[in-house]
């Protein structure tokens, strides 16, 4: 299973480029995403605003992804990038279940994602914060685009990375029980969706702890509507005018069979 | 093969590069920042709604969540800007001394059309160094009917029924040619190019473009002030926006 890009487009593009033409953009999760440890396991956080340039492309997305029945990760970066490393190493984290019918370690996903991140040079623009429970005990890491790591009581990462650490460092304690857990992670978030710019809408949150997971989907739903319109318009039957219409009664059809061709396997 | 053209690889030399291995340079700084911001305005037959987004903000930071972009020039005019905001207070710094040495000659305030076209003026005067501000400039004019001027960073400007400047403008601007779409006022025979939408529908429309914009426009929230402008006064109200 290795990875594998196809660069055969990189000459055309640098010539489009020396033309003037603009490349593609990217959707970027401008985001806040954080992790901490708690007495009895790990909490991860993360808002849900997905932007394009200043636009918000998505008002609820989910950036907590699944890597393994005991592991869950934290994207920030390309969405693109995010989404498609973690499921890379989820599903080559499930092969390794099945071979060797052990429970996966949080160790073995950092390691094979920082080893992907690595190869790529930074290119592949994914920064995560990693969280699970093993037979080892709870475990949180965050891992840079670079592919560098670290292991931590309590991270974030994001655009709204320094928003949530300010959060963190005012009330972080060691062992905090679960609901202490919840609420300084989603006030951590929150921070950020309210201060950073690239951050926004909801608070997801996932509480790992041993051989139990509850993701909490939308945990704080904070964005209602603050006006609705008075007089909204409606658009009657037949604004947009029909010209013509052509009615086929299936029963009409007769169907040919054509040359019946072998599928192309080889 | 022709030689690439010979340049000064100072740091103003900017520009596409002519070559493989040319050295492309950029400026280290920019006097110029984007704070964000949108401002609608809409012209009715007998008032004027003008409104703007209170966000101030900077790259990925928010400055400050109430920030008015609305200023007045004299009793029934007013300027809104969105753009750069050290711009938008020289701009608005300098139009008040026009005014008040204005007031000094001619023993009267200004109005919404002498105010157009000394922004249109001063706008273009900077021509080469803009100053980076997308306005508007509205009031009544001598008939008591709404009147919208608006304008690029370089002093281009026209009078219109309506329109929308700044971060939410690629938003908010298709919703009000759908809504209001008015004739321009060069139209010959004349059209109406006034909104013919009563005031109460008009001031809906404009809550509603804001909530929507802040919705999708990550420079569009926390406030947005709007005001509504009549031969009876001027009436001033605030509605939230989302903070985030």
């Amino acid at each position: 299973m290795t990875a594998g890009f196809q660069f055969d487009l990189c000459n055309r593009n640098r010539l489009l480029e020396s033309k003037g033409v603009q490349g593609a953009s990217v959707t970027k999760t401008g985001t806040t995403i954080a992790g901490l440890v708690f007495k009895d396991g790990v909490v991860l956080g993360a808002d849900t605003r997905s932007t394009s340039g200043s636009t918000v492309a998505d008002k609820n997305c989910e950036k907590i992804h699944f890597i393994a029945p005991n592991i869950y990760c934290c994207g920030a970066g390309t969405a693109a990038d995010t989404e498609n490393v973690t499921g890379m190493i989820s599903s080559s984290l499930d092969l390794h279940r099945y071979a060797t019918g052990r429970e996966s370690r949080v160790v073995t996903a950092m390691t094979m994602l920082k080893s992907h991140l690595f190869r790529y040079q930074g290119y592949v623009s994914a920064a995560l914060v990693l969280g699970g429970v093993d037979f080892r005990g709870p475990h949180l890491f965050t891992v840079y685009p670079h592919g560098s790591t670290d292991a931590l009581p309590f991270c974030t990462m994001g655009s709204g990375s320094l928003n949530a650490m300010a959060v963190f460092e005012a009330g972080y304690k060691d062992d905090l029980t679960r609901e202490e857990a919840v609420e300084l992670v989603a006030n951590a978030i929150k921070a950020g969706i309210y201060n950073d710019l690239g951050s926004g809408s909801n608070v997801d949150i996932c509480v790992i702890t041993k051989g139990k997971v509850d993701y909490l989907r939308n945990h704080e739903y904070l964005q209602n509507k603050t006006y609705q319109r008075r007089h909204p318009v409606t658009y009657g039957k037949g604004t947009t005018k029909v010209t013509k219409e052509k009615i086929i009664p299936l029963s009409e059809l007769t169907i040919q069979d054509g040359d019946a061709t072998a599928m192309d396997t080889s | 093969m022709a030689a690439p053209p010979l340049q000064l690889h100072t740091p103003a030399s900017i520009g596409p590069a002519s070559g493989p291995g040319d050295i492309k340079s950029r400026p280290a700084w920019s006097p110029y920042d984007d704070n964000g911001g949108t401002c609608v305005a809409v012209a009715g037959s007998d008032y004027c709604i003008v409104a703007a987004s209170t966000r101030l903000s900077t790259g990925f930071s928010i400055l400050t969540r109430d920030c008015s972009k609305l200023f007045q020039i004299s009793e029934q005019v007013y300027i809104a800007s969105a753009g750069f905001q050290a711009d938008i207070r020289a701009l608005q710094k300098m139009l008040q001394t026009r005014n008040v040495m204005y007031q000094h000659i001619h023993r009267k305030p200004m109005s919404a059309s002498a105010l157009a076209q000394l922004l249109g003026n001063n706008l273009y005067y900077k021509r080469f160094f803009p100053y980076f501000t997308w306005n508007l400039c509205v009031g009544l004019d001598p008939e008591g009917k709404g009147s919208v001027y608006t304008y690029d960073p370089v002093g281009s400007f026209e009078r219109v029924g309506y329109s929308c400047q700044g971060s939410g403008k690629d938003l908010i601007q298709p919703v009000l040619d759908n809504q209001l779409k008015a004739a321009s006022p060069l139209v010959l025979p004349s059209e109406n190019w006034m909104t013919a939408l009563p005031l109460e529908q008009a001031q809906d429309l404009v809550r509603d473009a804001f909530v929507s914009a802040g919705e999708r426009d990550i420079y569009t929230g926390d406030c947005v002030e709007i005001l509504t402008i009549t031969t009876g006064g001027v009436h001033r109200e605030t509605l939230d926006l989302k903070k985030d």
